[in-house]
């Protein structure tokens, strides 16, 4: 039996989709940063990836100075209200709270940091001025949090920018791949309009980049050049019948989830084929969408699993089943989806061998593969001398965040192959500042 | 049998909790309430000549997630008709005439002394207190702490009062002077038949940075107030050592007052000679039923020791509060880290190293785990001071026992150093870092 009831109208998909960090009230706020030790050389800055000093804005909420507070958060991360809510704080900073160590909760360091930067984005108080500009342009190509987060840190050091984004609305993933109740579109572009009010960036939307004389006019116009192309859409998985209609894409699916909330129909029996953090998520979604029956298949063991465990017992929650060591051998079904052939397997010698004679069928309505997305191979083509790895990652100066060919920065997923929006955030500011470094020595 | 029962200066008790005169008893009906939930005694809130009261009369220091970790107030004595109030105290004593009913009076002329007097006996008053200690708006016409403050002054109205009154005089203190012995020792010479302190202490508890004025903020003013509270408790303790030690005035019984909240409060003010305690910010903040803790944390105490009564142990720790320089040089306690417990706050390195001797050194191997520099370290207690974790950090004792060796013993030996050459000189047993190391960071 489904856990959720389909949701029927906008309330009841946000009743569906209940925020899983809500933003916490003034009471709550006190209490909470009232708790924290100010340990020195604190162990959750270390773990927060672009180094927040968290034991100082906790501070000055408490103390009231919520501005300030939301200052210190801005400094590091300019996507200080996504990072907040999506983060995966559990093994990121609250992981690393002292507090664990004696099992006393940690810090909700994450809902804290929500409460600092809603508070200015939401009385729009500005903390930003542009730099003075120093009559030096930058293309940034994808509006995701790397380009973002580019984009600002630019605007701050005096560079006009242009952010060139494909589709309609900006933050990338953090928009159109996140499950819902983790943040809202609203909470998403409300921050990126506070953002782009107080630095004047420009995003371009519906322009997607794909042709090299574009990118040759762009080497000629802009002094530099930023990708934050991220990730492309959901790879083949190159089995029998992964074109019958019903068989989607993770990332596919949750974008359309994303934009079309409760119109988004969801048959009876969902399978959803992966073991990541984006699978979990999408099987989370179709059972909140009231799926009555929602499987998990991964084709490793459970302990090995790409997915934090937080988010596989939020699956769990929702009320989705995982089925673990199968892996699909077909997909069956006449134009529409009906069925998924698996066959059972196990780790022989460290290799990964399908079990003989072992084939099940599942029935089905959906298939959603969350198998990865692919690179942007054909993008990274266009660019002259752009080196890329084995793995078809963009390879950067980790210090500068500058690629082979000088003209060229990068970040996010397009260089880690897929990691958090706080990874994007710090990439995006660490190019920036490699930008600004390389054009001040040209000089 | 534990008998908790008291005879301070001829006022018989149940128990030793009173209420100090305050707002908690204004009034007949909150004193029978108290009385009701435990507590054994109370002095009246003040009555005296005739006043007017402001709106807007408490402000308080919170810490953190502690509420009124110090309170104060700009509230006058009784603003209730005097003939209320007698009415009152008579039903009070009605209903309980083994409690302790004690009227606090504030008046001004000889005659108005004698006057109450006699109104407050025929009320069946068990004792009276004599309120020369509110600092704030009562001073202003020469009465409260400006009598309080004048020894002289107060010795002849505790004259007048001990001649006019037939039942016990308590005469209450006020802190607001440098030298407490001397308005105690002109109580004592005034015949006084009891001494309770303090009052509260002259403040300002804040300022409200809209207004630019001292809380409590009325109509864009302030005044200073009567501070009080858990706060004030160490400065209280301290007086009322003062004065149980003293010679000439110990042999009159001392009720103690000054942030009284817990058992463990009570039994120091005990120990420190008080035999019996008033209370007054307690049960402002949690109501009457506060008294339930004191009473069962007093009696578990007592169980625990084998005492019978309170003076049992009234004053133990008198004999062990001394002057510095009877303190033992040799004695030698260093800190020791539970290396099972440490959580890796590091706090105990930072408060070290910045606030006290360098005695703590990081962990090298990524644990976060301090250690303690034997040879620098003083005993000074700090670290286990600010240590989060309970029982972490221990003070032990490393000196041998065997040896007692005060200030004043070298000096009545002509020992004393005559320059920094003695052992235990700061520098000379441990290590000092030389200045410069304090910018190593920035090399």
């Amino acid at each position: 039996m489904a856990e959720y009831k389909r949701p029927q109208s906008e309330e009841e998909f946000e009743y569906n989709f209940k925020p899983k960090k809500p933003l916490m009230n003034d009471t709550e706020a006190y209490y909470e940063s009232s708790r924290c030790l100010y340990c020195y050389d604190a162990p959750c800055i270390k773990a927060c990836p672009t180094g927040i000093d968290i034991p100082l804005f906790i501070k000055q909420i408490n103390t009231k100075n919520v501005k300030g507070s939301a200052q210190t958060i801005y400094d590091a991360n300019w996507l200080g209200n996504a990072c907040a809510t999506v983060c995966p704080t559990g093994v990121l900073c609250e992981g690393a709270c002292v507090y664990n160590h004696q099992d006393v909760p940690p810090l909700q360091i994450g809902r804290l940091q929500n409460y600092a930067t809603s508070h200015v984005i939401s009385s729009n108080k500005g903390l930003y001025k542009p730099g003075i500009s120093n009559g030096k342009k930058v293309a940034v190509i994808g509006a995701g949090p790397a380009g973002i987060a580019c984009a600002c840190e630019l605007r701050l050091l005096g560079y006009d920018v242009i952010i060139y984004e494909a589709k309609e609305k900006p933050s990338g993933l953090t928009v159109y791949g996140i499950a819902p109740y983790k943040i809202t579109n609203k909470e998403v572009l409300d921050e990126v309009e506070y953002l782009q009010n107080q630095l004047g960036f420009i995003i371009k939307y519906n322009t997607p980049i794909l042709k090299r004389e574009q990118l040759a006019l762009f080497e000629k116009t802009y002094d530099a050049i930023f990708l934050g192309v991220g990730l492309g859409a959901t790879a083949q998985i190159k089995i029998k019948g992964e074109d019958l209609e019903n068989v989607v894409g993770a990332v596919e699916f949750i974008e359309e989830l994303r934009m079309t909330h409760h119109e988004l129909k969801i048959p009876e029996k969902v399978i959803v084929l992966g073991g990541g953090n984006t699978a979990m998520d999408a099987a989370s979604e179709a059972a909140r969408m009231g799926a009555e029956e929602t499987i998990l298949a991964y084709r490793r063991s459970k302990e090995v699993k790409g997915a934090y465990d937080f988010e596989y017992d939020l699956a769990l929650g929702a009320g989705v089943r995982g089925l673990f060591n199968v892996t699909p051998v077909e997909i069956l079904g006449n134009k529409k989806v009906e069925a998924v052939k698996f066959v059972k397997t196990e780790v022989i010698d460290a290799k990964l061998q399908t079990v003989t004679d072992s084939e099940f069928e599942l029935s089905c309505d959906m298939v959603i593969k969350a198998t990865g997305q692919a690179k942007q191979r054909t993008f990274f083509d266009l660019i002259p001398n752009l080196e890329i790895d084995s793995k078809s990652r963009i390879v950067v100066n980790e210090n500068t965040n500058q690629t082979s060919n000088a003209k060229y920065f990068a970040g996010g997923d397009a260089i880690n192959g897929g990691a958090e929006v706080v990874n994007g955030a710090y990439d995006g500011k660490l190019a920036a500042k490699g930008i600004d470094e390389w054009l001040k020595t040209k000089a | 049998m534990i008998d908790l029962s008291i005879d301070f200066a001829g006022i018989k008790s149940p128990n030793p909790f009173w209420l100090a005169s305050a707002p908690p008893t204004n009034s007949g009906y909150q004193i029978m309430k108290a009385f009701e939930a435990g507590w054994g005694g109370a002095v009246w809130k003040t009555l005296g000549v005739p006043t007017i009261n402001v709106s807007s009369r408490y402000g308080a220091i919170n810490y953190r997630d502690t509420r009124m970790a110090g309170f104060s107030n700009i509230e006058l004595i009784s603003d209730r008709p005097l003939e209320d109030n007698l009415r009152e105290m008579e039903e009070v004593k009605k209903y309980f005439p083994n409690h302790a009913v004690i009227a606090s009076l504030m008046v001004d002329t000889r005659e108005e002394w004698i006057q109450i007097i006699k109104d407050v006996e025929n009320a069946g008053a068990d004792g009276i207190e004599l309120n020369f200690g509110c600092p704030h708006g009562m001073c202003e016409r020469g009465m409260g702490s400006a009598v309080g403050q004048e020894p002289a002054v107060l010795k002849t109205i505790v004259e007048w009062v001990m001649d006019a009154a037939k039942i016990p005089v308590i005469t209450k203190l006020s802190p607001n002077i440098s030298h407490i012995i001397d308005p105690g020792l002109a109580a004592v010479q005034g015949g006084t038949d009891a001494i309770s302190l303090v009052n509260t202490f002259k403040s300002i508890v804040g300022v409200d940075l809209d207004s630019y004025a001292p809380y409590p903020v009325v109509d864009g003013k302030g005044t200073n107030g009567g501070y009080c509270g858990p706060a004030v408790k160490p400065i209280a303790l301290n007086m009322v050592k003062d004065l149980a030690q003293h010679q000439e005035i110990n042999h009159v019984p001392i009720s103690g007052i000054g942030g009284i909240e817990t058992w463990r409060d009570v039994v120091e003010f005990m120990l420190l000679g008080a035999t019996s305690v008033q209370v007054c910010t307690a049960a402002m903040h949690y109501g009457f039923g506060i008294v339930r803790e004191m009473e069962s944390g007093l009696r578990q105490f007592m169980d625990d020791k084998g005492y019978q009564t309170i003076y049992d142990f009234a004053g133990k720790a008198l004999p062990n509060v001394t002057e510095w320089k009877h303190l033992n040089l040799e004695y030698d306690v260093k800190a020791q880290i539970n290396e099972d417990k440490c959580i890796g706050c590091d706090l105990c390195y930072i408060a070290c190293d910045d606030g006290a001797h360098q005695a703590i050194s990081l962990s090298s191997n990524g644990n976060r785990i301090p250690s303690i520099i034997d040879e620098n370290c003083v005993g000074c207690n700090l670290c286990a001071l600010v240590c989060p974790v309970e029982d972490c950090i221990t003070m032990e004792r490393v000196d041998d026992g065997k040896k007692d060796n005060t200030w004043h013993e070298r000096t009545e030996n002509n020992t004393i150093p005559v320059t920094f050459n003695d052992d235990r000189a700061g520098g000379k047993g441990h290590y000092v870092p030389e200045p410069i190391e304090a910018l190593k960071n920035r090399l």
